[in-house]
């Protein structure tokens, strides 16, 4: 029961990463892209959690926290270049 | 009984992943986008964050950390994006009728 509703959660978080994805190849804009890449950073943050509990190590949530502030400062850091502040 | 709630709680916050991609390719304009790919998606991570720390107990601490993490990072970043787009001229959706940023003028513009 417990396997399936996470293979199912696997699968969901799965497209709604190649929804992005297709958001980020296609976006008109640069905004759209960095809002693509926003929200797959995020979902990623899902998939690594994921893979720390199947893999039963909790040394890889270290890697979804450092992973979610380099994103953070991924996107601060654009989006200042699009305002042409930087 | 706590696996059961934490496998619910993990598939309600993929299906708010879902939405928030959903939202992210049918959306007309850039702020409608930026609303759908960081709310929904918070919403979705916190809520998988909760699942994960139903099935893992142990791992309370480290989830809360990056939860609370998300909580205070990804409405900042969507905001500044949003004003980023705006002060490098996005286009609107047609059905977008109230622009404030624009009413209030650009405090950066009236600097210059």
């Amino acid at each position: 029961m417990v396997d399936f509703m996470i293979t199912l959660a696997a699968m969901l978080a799965g497209v709604a990463f190649l929804l992005a994805l297709w958001r980020f190849f296609q976006g008109p804009s640069d905004a759209d892209r960095v809002v693509a890449f926003d929200t797959m950073t995020v979902i990623s943050l899902t998939g690594i959690a994921l893979i720390a509990y199947l893999e039963g190590r909790g040394i890889y949530l270290d890697v979804a926290l450092v992973y979610a502030l380099l994103s953070f400062l991924g996107v601060i850091v654009v989006a200042r270049h699009l305002e042409r502040g930087l | 009984m706590l696996d059961i709630l934490g496998g619910l709680l993990l598939v309600a916050g993929a299906s708010f992943h879902l939405l928030g991609g959903l939202g992210l390719v049918r959306m007309p304009d850039v702020f409608n986008r930026i609303q759908a790919g960081t709310k929904a998606t918070t919403l979705g991570t916190l809520l998988s964050l909760a699942g994960f720390a139903c099935l893992q107990p142990a791992w309370t601490l480290k989830l809360f950390l990056i939860g609370l993490f998300v909580l205070f990072t990804n409405p900042l970043s969507s905001q500044v994006l949003a004003r980023a787009a705006h002060r490098s001229g996005s286009k609107m959706s047609t059905l977008t009728t109230v622009d404030v940023l624009e009413e209030k003028g650009d405090m950066r513009a009236d600097a210059k």
